[in-house]
Order: structure tokens, then C-alpha cells, then sequence
């Protein structure tokens, strides 16, 4: 190991500044110059142009941002949105984590029961949008079960059921990874607290609420984010499942806003400002689930 | 213990039962949308719907296609993505904090605010639309496959490393001859990890491929989900045997390789 002036200059292995340079390429070239692109092209007037052809895309300020924010489609998206979080992030977190507990223990079929949780989120979101599609059809099988219970408009037609629907399916789809991340959590609580709680005369329920859920906090901390980042990040769901989010923008989220805006109808500057509006608001989102669930962390 | 076994079982058919009705639907030549419908009767039962989508879209083309997408986001992130992982894990060199800052940032930033850029960027200013490489690009290298690589040569003993290097063994040879032999079961987790990435990706396959010869299947099926679909004589039946083709092979692999997914396995890339 050479030490010295290139020793202090480089590091003890300059070689490593080799090994991490196509990773760094990639991150600048498809993450931080798009990234700052994006907010470019927020505030100019931006419009697709012949490859090669020279036109002027003057700076305007907030005028992209005061198109979106007044335009009636994008703010239901983004309440959509919300309804989408509000169902989905805590079904997800109360559902997973009751289900790694009961998986976490020496039960029969274990391997059986890990695979069939974990199976919608292998499989592609494009494949079991059909089945859904033909399970909650208006004459569908789920439907045909419920009989004269059916909801009528059926659920994904049904501009109060649609959204609930798309967010019930992301969380029915999603579980099996969330229920993996806390199986993993389960790993670091202790064993001897529970012995603990048992001494202490704390049923399985009791040990559960004061030992299970404190233990896994850091964990829940990342599945609410990563559950809200999935919401956000909607897309597929409502265009495929709900006909490109109807009915009447009940389930369009706003990813599918920002497409519609930016690519179909050719304004990517107003697409752009949609997408940074939508990073802030889950940042935002972000920091007040963090102060809301991490609280007891130290 | 019988509660929770029971609920646990109920859980499992919730799971199951969408996949095992995607089957039984793609064999129906007719559909019976009523319960019934979902016991296979043998009378109904055809291959007819995988014919039916097979002419609509070309299956092997399409499968084709989403094997080579695929493919090449896996060789990336494996050359590139256990070149970093090693660098940042075993070697002092100038700039390691930075890019290792770098990579946590990057896990932050939704990759849906970089589709209008990339999209942009990609199709107008490189001519990569309808390109394998315009489809492999932005995931190229998988981030969190990086981090994962990283803990995985971190928890390989020091001094195993000093020894190769008093030896006088190159970095190159130490990574290839040392390191990856002792990870290679970790890798494959890696690899089971990046799989199920663009194999599902349907947005931005979706968006840069106009061409049908050039399109994955799940963008191909989305297309006749959306449209064609209206047109056939039994259009779930040709969706629902779609899917089951799009379904298998994640599904096979990850049944196959199950146990590569245990927590224990994970739980290294969560703590962090």
C-alpha cells in the first residue's frame, strides 16, 4: 500500500475511481441532467422540434405552473391521488406486517404461503390487469358472488368505487414484498423482550402491540415511504385497469396526467412541471409521515 | 396457532385464486363470467385463445423482445453494477463518500418525473426511439442492486483482501478470482432482483416503441388489451392467455428460486 502525495491526492487505491466510473456516467447521464432538464423545462416554453432545427424557447417563468395548477383535470388527479394514499398506505402497513407476523412463526406450509404472497408481485402488472379486468366487469365473477350486493355502476366504472378499486389492487399487488421487508425486520427483535412481556403476564395480543410494532418502527418507517413513492408513482393501474383513468377522471393519476399532457398532446413543459409538482408533494408527504411514524426513533 | 393457520390460508387463496382464474380463463372457449365459471368444465376447455392472441400479437417476437430488454439490464448491472459495489465496498480511493452519497439520493428521486426529460432527451435528441438500447438505458445499471452487491463485499473478512494484495494480486483479479467467487450465490439473488424490473416495466418500453416487432409483451398486450381487443370473438380469453405467457416465466423463476428471497438474504440490503 503506497502512501504520500498520490497516496493522499487519490486514495490508497486509485483503481476504485475506474471501477465506479460507468456507474457514475449512468447516474449523471439518465438521473442528474434529466433531472435538472425537467425544472428547465418547467419554466420555458418548451415544445418538440424537427431533430437539428434552431427555435427559440423563451423562459416563462411560472406560466407552466399556473397552467397546471388551474387546470381542473390535474388537481382531481392529485386528489386522487391522495384518496389512493389514504387507502393504500395503511391497509399496507397493517396487512403486511400482520401477515410477516403470522408467517414469522414455525408453522406448517411455510414455503407454500411465502410463495403465494410473493406471486402477484413477480408477476408483470400488465398480465394480472386482465384477470382483474374480468373478475370486477360488471358481470364479473365478483359481482356474480355478491349478487344483489353488486355496487351499481360496477367498481371501475363507478366514479366513487374506482379509485378504492386501483388502490386495492396495488396493495393486494404490492404485498408480498412489504411482507418480505418486515419478515426481515422480525429477524432483529429480540427474542428475550417477548420473554420479557411473557413474564410480565402480556397476552400474544398485548406482546404484539408493545413489542412487535416498537421493534419493526424503523421498518415501517420505509414501508410507508415506499408505499407512498409506489402511489405516486401511478400509472399503469388506472390506464389499463379504469380505460385511462375514468370515468370522468375519477381514477387518473398524476403520472397519467403528465403523459396525456406531455407526450400525447405534445407540451413536455407542462408535462415537466406536473412531475416536479409531484416530487415536491411527496417529499412534503414524505416529511410529515416521517415525523408522524419514525417519531420514537432516536 | 389453528387461527393462524387458517388465516393465513384464507390470505393464500385471496393470493392465488386471480392467477389460478387467469388459467381456467384462458382455456374457456367460451367465458362464464359466473361462479361456476371458475371450475373447469372439459367440454369448454381449448387452446384456441393462445392461437387467437398469437396471431394478433407475434408471442415469440414479443417474448423475444422482452428477453433481450431484459437481458441487457441484467448484464449491466451485473458488470457495472459489481464493479462499483466492489469499489465501494473494498477500496479507498478519492470521491467514494460522494458516490456512495450519490447512490442514497438517487433511490429518492421518483423515476417518473424523469420520463418526460428522458423521453425528450432519449427519443428527440439521441434517435433511440424504437432501439433495444433506448428501451435498456435508463435502467442499465439498477441502483439498488448496486447497494445490495456493496453490503454483500462488505461482510467479507479484511484480511482476505490484504493477502491477495500482499501477494501482489491486481484489483481486477482480486474482484474476479477472490471477491465474486465468494458472493456468486449473492449475485444470483441480484440477478432474480433485477429480473422482475424490466421484465414487468410496461411505461417506458410503452413510450419509446412504436414499432410492434420492437415491443415487449407487456406492452404489446396492453396494446390489444386497449384496443384490439374490442374485436375478437372471445377478447378475455385472448387477454387472460396473454397474460398467462407474460406471467410464467417471473413466475416460474421465482418459484424455482424461492428460497434465494428469503429474509435472511434481504434483510442485509434493508438495514442498510
Amino acid at each position: 500500500m503506497r502512501r504520500g502525495l498520490i497516496g493522499r491526492l487519490l486514495g490508497a487505491h486509485p483503481v476504485g475511481t475506474a471501477f465506479v466510473t460507468p456507474y457514475v456516467v449512468f447516474l449523471a447521464a439518465v438521473f442528474a441532467y434529466p433531472l435538472g432538464f425537467a425544472v428547465y423545462m418547467s419554466f420555458h416554453d418548451y415544445f418538440f422540434a424537427a431533430p437539428g432545427a434552431v427555435v427559440e424557447r423563451p423562459f416563462v417563468g411560472f406560466d407552466n405552473y399556473v397552467t397546471v395548477l388551474s387546470d381542473p383535470a390535474v388537481r382531481r388527479a392529485f386528489g386522487n391521488v391522495l384518496i389512493f394514499l389514504v387507502i393504500n398506505v395503511p391497509l399496507t402497513v397493517v396487512l403486511s406486517l400482520v401477515l410477516a407476523n403470522a408467517l414469522n412463526a414455525a408453522i406448517r406450509w411455510r414455503t407454500f404461503f411465502r410463495v403465494s404472497y410473493y406471486v402477484p408481485y413477480v408477476t408483470a402488472s400488465v398480465a394480472v390487469v386482465g384477470v382483474w379486468l374480468f373478475l370486477f366487469n360488471s358481470n364479473g365473477l365478483v359481482n356474480s358472488v355478491l349478487g344483489p350486493l353488486a355496487p351499481d355502476p360496477s367498481w371501475l366504472v363507478n366514479s366513487g368505487l374506482a379509485m378504492p378499486t386501483v388502490a386495492i389492487y396495488v396493495t393486494w399487488k404490492q404485498l408480498g414484498f412489504f411482507i418480505l421487508l418486515y419478515l426481515a425486520a422480525l429477524q432483529n427483535v429480540s427474542r428475550d423482550l417477548y420473554e420479557a412481556a411473557a413474564m410480565d403476564g402480556a397476552g400474544r395480543w398485548k406482546s404484539f402491540l408493545n413489542v412487535t410494532v416498537p421493534g419493526v418502527r424503523p421498518a415501517t418507517t420505509l414501508v410507508v415511504l415506499l408505499a407512498t413513492v409506489t402511489g405516486a408513482n401511478l400509472f399503469t393501474e388506472p390506464y389499463l385497469l379504469t380505460g385511462g383513468g375514468g370515468p370522468d377522471g375519477a381514477s387518473a393519476s398524476p403520472v397519467l396526467i403528465m403523459y396525456q399532457r406531455g407526450i400525447e398532446q405534445g407540451n413536455p413543459d407542462v408535462g415537466s412541471a406536473i412531475g416536479v409538482l409531484l416530487v415536491i408533494g411527496v417529499l412534503l408527504l414524505a416529511l410529515i409521515e416521517r415525523r408522524f411514524v419514525g417519531k420514537e426513533e432516536s | 396457532m389453528r387461527l393462524r393457520f387458517v388465516a393465513l390460508l384464507i390470505g393464500a387463496f385471496v393470493f392465488l385464486f386471480p392467477f389460478y382464474y387467469m388459467l381456467i380463463g384462458s382455456l374457456q372457449a367460451e367465458p362464464d363470467p359466473s361462479v361456476s365459471g371458475a371450475f373447469p368444465k372439459p367440454g369448454n376447455l381449448t387452446f384456441h385463445n393462445y392461437a387467437e392472441i398469437n396471431k394478433a400479437i407475434d408471442l415469440g417476437r414479443s417474448l423475444i423482445n422482452s428477453g433481450i430488454f431484459t437481458g441487457g439490464v441484467i448484464l449491466g448491472t451485473l458488470v457495472f453494477g459489481v464493479l462499483a459495489g466492489y469499489a465501494l465496498a473494498r477500496l479507498q480511493f478519492r470521491g467514494r463518500g460522494l458516490v456512495f452519497n450519490l447512490m442514497l439520493l438517487i433511490q429518492v428521486v421518483p423515476f417518473q418525473l424523469l420520463t418526460i426529460p428522458l423521453y425528450v432527451l432519449i427519443v428527440r435528441s439521441y434517435g433511440l426511439a424504437d432501439s433495444y438500447l433506448g428501451m435498456i438505458l435508463p435502467f442499465l445499471i439498477n441502483s439498488t442492486a448496486v447497494f445490495v452487491f456493496r453490503q454483500y463485499f462488505l461482510q467479507l473478512p479484511a484480511e482476505l483482501f490484504d493477502a491477495a494484495r500482499i501477494d501482489g494480486a491486481s484489483e481486477v483479479s482480486i474482484l474476479w478470482r477472490v471477491a465474486v467467487p465468494l458472493v456468486r450465490p449473492a449475485l444470483l439473488t441480484g440477478v432474480l432482483l433485477t429480473f422482475i424490473g424490466p421484465w414487468n416495466e410496461f411505461l417506458w418500453p410503452f413510450l419509446i416503441t412504436k414499432q410492434q416487432d420492437l415491443q415487449p409483451l407487456a406492452v404489446s398486450l396492453s396494446n390489444y388489451l386497449t384496443t384490439v381487443s374490442s374485436r375478437a370473438t372471445n377478447p378475455f380469453g385472448a387477454v387472460l392467455a396473454g397474460a398467462c405467457v407474460l406471467a410464467a416465466p417471473a413466475v416460474t423463476l421465482f418459484v424455482i428460486f424461492q428460497r434465494r428471497f428469503i429474509s435472511a438474504n434481504l434483510s442485509s440490503g434493508v438495514k442498510g
